[in-house]
């Protein structure tokens, strides 16, 4: 039997209502018992970590990484990529479809499932394709998916385009109760462009996406997902228009979800000046008042999950014209503290910042031993030391690629102890 | 006053100051054009690359010009013809080039922000000589020049500038090199050729060109890209010139001693009338050698730093 | 404040220049086919004022013109920034004729050098002669005036300046620690 004992540490569970000091013991990999008595714990043999000034959350849950393997190893592999979500303090990850070949079959489900037991230091969930190789013609075998053990579907990278297919998407994963991630774009009206369409991009010269492309495509798809009774999650939600209408579809009984990464909540398409493409992502970077409506969507329960879009790509795929430069961000190193600036800056309760980066990602996702400290879950636990500053060096990230605009930015709030079925995988 | 900076990348970054700068040191280049000998010797052993990704001849051949004549030993690369860039990144380019030591390269790229990234690699000086549809700062310095040399000042004119303004790098350095001296700007066009808030810039937007044109001192034509048209700002050339092409219909609603400028190459018969572009009013030419002056300008500029 | 002293009053720089005007007639038997060319700024006015002389004295104007040499320099890239580019204005042909260069303070040397060179380039004169007011010394090229105002030896570690009407508002000549 391999016993852990965490004491002392202020202990946040939202799912149990539990904001306070407590010991965690897990015996096995598995959550025994929470309680302010822990010296009543007389075991000799017993791993015992003194969390005493420490904070002691559900594992965090990223519902939207890409881990880029198989295919693209030369940006990131199952690896390094749980090493990142380690050190950010994720204990679960769900990884993208769009790898080479594209997970859009069980046989590349498995091929990640069975790297990610031999190599991964966190859980992997694998994200399937809705459609074969993402090419937005004709449906995934989605049954196939999940019995594989995908918890999602989603092209993510590109939209489904075809209004018809996304249709059969959303009804078909129904009897599966997969959730059904969307990318909201209208590739049509992005065209080539590649920031946010602002002064901006009027002023460097680069062709802009306006924030109607994403909203209409949330438009269309919260009004398939009402017309299917699907369970529809939308991806990175970066405009204000888009909150309002996932906040009135909700109000009106959709079963709609939705999810916004920290860059998109902390910057603006300001970080594009200079042409700087690590400000380069899909969606883009938008307004400062598009911000404020991200985290009043947060603070009011529109957006229900902080996720991270971590998109690891090569330095050469960066260091080019910022036209050629490749969308993303890395972000699992970063998420957590970035997020806690909210709970600092007032806007939500650190309690409810833990539902959005650990319980609710479980519940959508079905992971129904994470997300909380219930007696019987997986021991899948963070220990943060929340005054802890450090300063983000590219260099010591823990993700092959290195591709941040939050080189050298001042963080707060620090992950001490990563600890996945009972056992420490990450100390900072 | 001095120009102490390593590169020329934008209007933008500059202040009037150093705008006024180059004006007036491109005014004494222009005697130097002038002399039968057109060549002094001060740029004697320095090395200026002409890097060009798209093709331009008149940028290209100022841009030389005024290096020849200052004794500068001028090398043309483009990129269509050339093995150096042919597959290679900008950043591979960039380290190539420098290996060579020049004193200055000239980039002209399609896309925009190319000259922000080379000027970041390299140590010699950068002029961007136009990048995407960002800026064309020398376009725009021999653009003032022009206007000054003509009606004696900057400060209090009005300036028409005519065309796609979103896609126009000139547009931009025009926009923030006329608004920097004092004079005020007007962009005119179709609305699906304006930029997303462009009169933050410090324009006035017109959809209107009788509006725009009317008591303007100055009348800036901006090439229409045929090449572009697919990407249908609107429906045909015809119908484009009925309502932004300057003909000498439309002129007799400006002010009688306007000026006209044009970047060029022009499309006759589509921007503007052959009679228009010929006419008295029209300052083609001499922006083409006033372009000489102005790049001569910026060469002494910048390579008479301190090393 | 650093020490100063005056070489030369109004009354003084007059009578230079009064000298060096008939010595250019001497030196030439007359003015007959020769220009003066003034190095920027002091030099143009001088130039401007030996022409002056020069008309009284014989009773006909010669071309006066300016000469910035400053293209022609050998020190670009050398100093800190590019000195401003000042007004070359040869009003005539100068083939065959007596170029006469006018400057304030004659130094190193260097910006003759660059002067004859630009000279040179406009055309072939007969000759160039060198006209200064003040000559400080530390030639550093195998150059020497034809007509010399002043002699003033200076250490290096002092500078000569010229003020005139024109420029200055003043007519003095002073040297001052540096
Ligand atoms: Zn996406």
């Amino acid at each position: 039997m391999s016993k852990l004992l965490i004491k002392g540490g202020h202990v946040v569970d939202p799912a149990n209502g539990i904001d306070g000091i407590f010991d965690v013991y897990c015996v096995d990999g598995k959550i025994v018992e929470i309680t302010h008595h822990a010296s009543r714990i007389t075991h000799n043999d017993c791993t015992v970590i003194d969390a005493t000034g420490l904070h002691v959350f559900p594992g965090f849950i990223d519902m939207h990484t890409h881990l880029r393997e198989p295919g693209y190893e030369y940006k990131e592999d199952i690896r390094t990529g749980t090493m990142a979500a380690a050190a950010g303090g994720f204990t679960s990850v769900a990884c993208m479809a769009n790898t080479d070949p594209v997970n859009d079959n069980s046989s590349v489900t498995r091929y990640i499932l069975k790297k990610a037991q031999e190599e991964g230091i966190v859980n992997v969930f694998p994200v399937g394709a809705v459609s074969k190789g993402l090419k937005g013609e004709i449906l995934a075998e989605i049954s196939d998916l999940k019995d594989a053990g995908c918890v999602a579907i989603s092209d993510d990278g590109k939209p489904v385009s075809d209004s018809r297919l996304m249709r059969l998407a959303l009804e078909y994963s129904k009897p599966f109760n997969l959730p059904v991630i969307s990318h909201c774009e209208d590739l049509t009206l992005a065209g080539d462009g590649v920031m946010n369409e602002g002064f901006i991009s009027t002023k460097l010269g680069l062709k802009g996406i306006p924030n109607a492309a994403e909203d209409i495509m949330v438009a269309r798809d919260i009004a398939l997902a009402e017309l299917t009774h699907g369970k529809l999650h939308i991806a990175h939600v970066s405009a204000s228009g888009s909150v309002e209408l996932i906040r009135n579809a909700k109000s009106r009984g959709v079963n709609v979800t939705a999810e916004v990464t920290p860059h998109h909540f902390t910057l603006t398409d300001e970080c594009v000046t200079g042409y700087n493409t690590n400000a380069k992502m899909n969606p883009p970077l938008r307004s400062i008042s598009d911000i404020e409506a991200l985290k009043q969507g947060l603070k009011h329960g529109t957006i229900d999950v902080i996720a991270t879009d971590h998109a690891p790509q090569n330095a050469d795929e960066k260091d080019v014209e910022f036209d050629k430069a490749a969308n993303g961000v890395v972000g699992l190193e970063t998420a957590f503290s970035l997020s806690l600036k909210l709970v600092s800056d007032g806007l939500i309760s650190l309690s409810v910042l833990i539902e959005k980066i650990s319980l609710n990602p479980s519940r959508i996702l079905g992971l129904d031993k994470k997300g909380s400290l219930k007696v019987g879950n997986d021991a899948d636990i963070t220990i943060v030391d929340l005054n802890k500053e450090w300063f983000v060096d590219v260099n010591k990230l823990k993700s092959k690629s290195k591709n941040t605009p939050f080189e050298n930015w001042k963080m707060k709030g620090k992950v001490v102890k990563t600890i996945v079925g009972g056992k420490v995988v990450y100390e900072g | 006053m001095k120009l102490n900076r390593k590169d020329i990348l934008s209007i933008e970054d500059l202040t009037k100051e150093e705008i006024e700068l180059v004006l007036k040191t491109a005014e004494s280049f222009k005697e130097v054009s002038e002399r039968d000998i057109k060549k002094v010797p001060t740029l004697r052993g320095k090395t200026i690359i002409n890097l060009f990704y798209e093709p331009s001849t008149r940028t290209r051949t100022s841009f030389e010009i005024a290096a020849k004549r200052m004794s500068a030993d001028a090398i043309n690369i483009s990129a269509s013809s050339s093995s150096v860039v042919k597959g290679e990144t900008l950043k591979d380019t960039a380290k190539n080039l420098e290996a060579m030591n020049p004193d200055c390269i000239v980039l002209r790229h399609s896309f925009s922000g190319a000259p922000h990234i080379l000027a970041g690699l390299v140590k010699c000086s950068v002029i961007n000589a136009g990048d995407g549809c960002h800026e064309h700062p020398s376009q725009a310095l021999l653009d003032m020049l022009t206007v000054k040399e003509k009606l004696g000042r900057i400060e209090g004119l009005k300036i028409a500038i005519i065309g796609d303004i979103l896609h126009s790098r000139v547009a931009r350095s025009n926009i923030y090199g006329f608004t920097k001296l004092g004079a005020e700007v007007r962009a005119a066009g179709l609305p699906t050729m304006m930029p997303c808030r462009i009169e933050q810039m410090g324009c006035r937007v017109f959809y209107n060109m009788e509006d725009a044109i009317k008591d303007s001192d100055v009348i800036m034509m901006l090439r229409i890209q045929l090449e572009r048209q697919n990407a249908a700002l609107f429906p045909t050339v015809r119908e484009y010139s009925k309502l932004f092409g300057l003909d000498s219909k439309k002129l007799e609603m400006a002010k009688k001693d306007v000026i006209i400028l044009h970047p060029g190459p022009i499309n006759r018969g589509v921007e503007i009338s052959s009679d228009v572009a010929d006419g008295r009013s029209s300052l083609i030419l001499d922006q083409v050698t006033n372009g000489v002056a102005v790049r001569m300008a910026l060469f002494y500029l910048l390579l008479g730093r301190e090393l | 404040m650093p020490d100063k002293r005056y070489v030369m009053d109004s009354k003084g720089l007059e009578r230079a220049l009064v000298r060096i005007a008939h010595e250019i007639i001497e030196k030439n038997k007359g003015i007959e086919d020769i220009v003066i060319l003034g190095i920027p700024t002091r030099g143009v006015y001088l130039a401007r004022r030996l022409n002056d002389i020069l008309k009284t004295a014989e009773g006909f104007e010669i071309p006066v013109g300016s000469l910035d040499a400053t293209l022609y320099r050998d020190d670009i890239g050398f100093k800190e920034e590019q000195p401003i580019l000042k007004e070359t204005n040869i009003p005539v042909s100068i083939d065959n004729k007596k170029v006469i260069i006018v400057d304030d303070v004659f130094f190193t040397g260097r910006t003759i050098r660059a002067a004859m060179n630009v000279i040179m380039d406009f055309g072939r004169p007969a000759s160039i002669q060198l006209a200064v007011l003040v000559d400080r010394g530390h030639r550093e090229l195998p150059i020497r005036p034809d007509y010399v105002g002043k002699n003033i030896p200076t250490s290096m570690q002092e500078d000569v300046k010229v003020h005139l009407v024109e420029t200055d508002g003043v007519e003095e000549v002073l040297v001052e620690e540096k």
